[in-house]
């Protein structure tokens, strides 16, 4: 699949005006971070928690920390960046909670991406074969996975309304990573991907 | 095919000198007293381009010195101390980057230090050669960098001590350096590295051939020196790489010799370190550099690092090895947290190596790749030009 085609990061890209000051939680290699800064020219810094990810982030002249991003974000600063970006990795953290509080403090806004759970495909391979999911995306084993917060587009709603954190724009992906955006009704059953541009309610009152 | 020539080797290197602050124009030292004239030993390896921009400065630790990388003669049966990252297509490649390396001011490799001569009274200074930090270090660095005609570095990168000066260099000549790369290193020592420091210094002291430091022309305190060097052997490993290379293998016998000589190979190692260290370094130096080590405190005078590090603009490599207990990546983080907490550019890798606190000499992992497209990217983005194309 062309780098191009992760419409995640397009979506994201969208969502962030540039020059602006990003985090980027969770960066992976850093194929999205390096986007947002030679599209978007934004001062990008990357989190990562492993040796290889890190390694390729330098090798694209990023700027990456090791670390956890379960432990690492209380030292900084309110409002240290314009933007915190958790893509993919909302599932893999072990506080969610405690993750998504923290962007929202750190960050003047939050953009947050992860896979729906109750995406029919997912839903279809319990009902069916009585067998925990897995995709093309999400190919792990149940007891081999890093992903051990999974939550529904229902849930993360539900979740964003009584921590009253305010959902600015939400964007529901089809299908496969190279998919489009979903227009339709329903995109708790139909979204495979959802991404949301977020804000601390509480500092908006 | 003799030393010296083989591929990504620079080759042959000569050791040069440089004299400066003659009276009364002295250095002034953290400790407020003086010194001048002094001397500072220094190499350089591949070729400074037309303006000056391609530099870079390695700092070495403890026992270190300025030779290194490249061979003095084909005989020579060690190349330089860094040899495996510096040279032609190496991490710090002398075909892109003119690569400076001194020695320490308070060193004993051709820099001033207590095995010289002071010039007022024309003895050795021994214990009355005044006390030294790593800011004075990097001060005298300062002048050879003026030197050599050079008004921003593009690099200064160290390992353990050499770390720390590559720290003091970005924080208290910011208009100087364009990137700092410190690894395995800390903003403080530890107090348990402290300890293992003093326990070297104790070992020296104790000798009795130590004669408070004026052992110069005698006998030196070579068992005091020996037991310090393996005292710190012991803290540059880990338990891992001690059983990887020892294990309890006995050295030379199939069955214990009950005796207080030699039996396990680990014990022939260190007795080695030792021995073959008493050679080739002078213990007073040993006794002021490390004191110079455990005074480093970059969050000083104000106590806070978030604070020290204020006003810093250099572009931060930091590295660290999840195995090293001497300098470990708890202490690299720390730093870390500081500069993100003040916007500095700061990237940081912790190389999963089971070889402690060495793993910076033994160019672990892909420590020399991590360094190499750091540097690129430094490069490129300040319009540096190769040495090549000049």
């Amino acid at each position: 699949m062309a780098e191009g085609a992760r419409i995640d990061h397009s979506v994201i890209l969208g969502f962030i005006p540039s020059g602006a000051k990003i985090l980027d939680l969770g960066c992976g290699d850093g194929s999205l971070l390096e986007k947002l800064v030679r599209q978007r020219g934004v001062t990008g810094r990357g989190i990562e928690i492993s040796e290889e990810g890190v390694r390729s982030c330098i090798a694209k002249g990023l700027t990456v920390m090791q670390g956890d991003i379960d432990k690492g974000l209380r030292d900084y600063p309110d409002n240290s960046f314009d933007y915190v970006v958790l893509n993919q990795t909302l599932q893999a953290v072990k506080k969610p909670d405690v993750v998504l509080s923290e962007i929202l403090r750190v960050g003047k806004k939050g953009i947050v991406g992860f896979p729906n759970f109750a995406y029919w495909k997912m839903r279809f391979y319990l009902f069916v074969y009585g067998r925990m999911p897995k995709t093309e995306f999400l190919p792990y084993e149940w007891y081999d996975t890093p992903n051990i917060h999974f939550c529904s587009i229902l849930d993360f709603r539900e979740y964003c309304a009584k921590h009253e954190v305010r959902i600015e724009e939400s964007v529901y992906l089809s299908a496969d990573r190279g998919g489009r955006v979903l227009r339709g009704v329903r995109p708790n059953l139909f979204a495979e991907n959802a991404v949301y541009l977020l804000s601390d309610g509480r500092r908006a009152r | 095919m003799p030393h010296g020539n083989e591929p990504g080797s620079i080759g042959l290197v000569k050791k040069q000198f440089y004299t400066f602050c003659e009276p009364p124009r002295e250095m002034e030292l953290s400790s407020g007293a003086k010194l001048g004239p002094f001397t500072l030993a220094y190499e350089t390896y591949g070729k400074l381009n037309r303006d000056k921009s391609n530099a870079i400065l390695i700092l070495h630790a403890l026992s270190g010195d300025c030779h290194a990388a490249g061979r003095y003669s084909e005989s020579d049966k060690h190349p330089g101390w860094w040899d495996n990252t510096i040279g032609p297509g190496k991490a710090f490649d002398t075909e892109k980057y003119f690569v400076i390396c001194s020695n320490v001011i308070g060193g004993c490799q051709g820099s001033t230090g207590p095995a010289s001569i002071n010039p007022a009274t024309g003895k050795e200074y021994g214990l009355s050669f005044p006390m030294i930090t790593v800011h004075d270090m990097v001060r005298a660095q300062v002048h050879l960098i003026d030197h050599l005609g050079i008004d921003r570095l593009l690099a200064v990168t160290g390992g353990s001590m050499g770390g720390m000066q590559a720290l003091r260099w970005a924080v208290s000549y910011p208009d100087r350096v364009i990137a700092s790369i410190p690894i395995a290193t800390t903003s403080k020592l530890s107090p348990q590295g402290i300890a293992f420091n003093e326990v070297g210094r104790v070992a020296i002291m104790a000798d009795c051939n130590f004669l408070g430091g004026e052992y110069y022309g005698k006998a030196a305190p070579r068992e005091g020196l020996a037991l310090a060097r393996m005292i710190g052997h012991i803290t540059y490993l880990s338990d891992d790489s001690m059983h990887e290379k020892f294990g309890r293998r006995l050295r030379g016998k199939k069955s214990f010799g009950f005796n207080f000589n030699v039996d396990f190979e680990v014990e022939s190692y260190l007795r080695y370190k030792g021995d073959t260290f008493v050679h080739r370094f002078d213990a007073n130096s040993y006794l002021y550099i490390t004191k110079a080590i455990d005074y480093f405190d970059l969050s000083l005078p104000s106590g806070s690092l978030v604070k020290a590090v204020e006003g810093t603009n250099a572009k931060f490599l930091i590295i660290s090895f999840k195995s090293d207990w001497l300098y470990p990546p708890y202490q690299a983080r720390e730093i870390v947290k500081a500069m993100m907490i003040n916007g500095i550019d700061v990237t940081y890798c912790e190389i999963d190596s089971r070889y402690g606190h060495d793993a910076f000499l033994l160019d672990e992992g892909e420590m020399s790749k991590i360094i190499t497209n750091f540097l690129a990217n430094v490069a490129e983005s300040n319009g540096i030009r190769e040495a090549a194309s000049r």
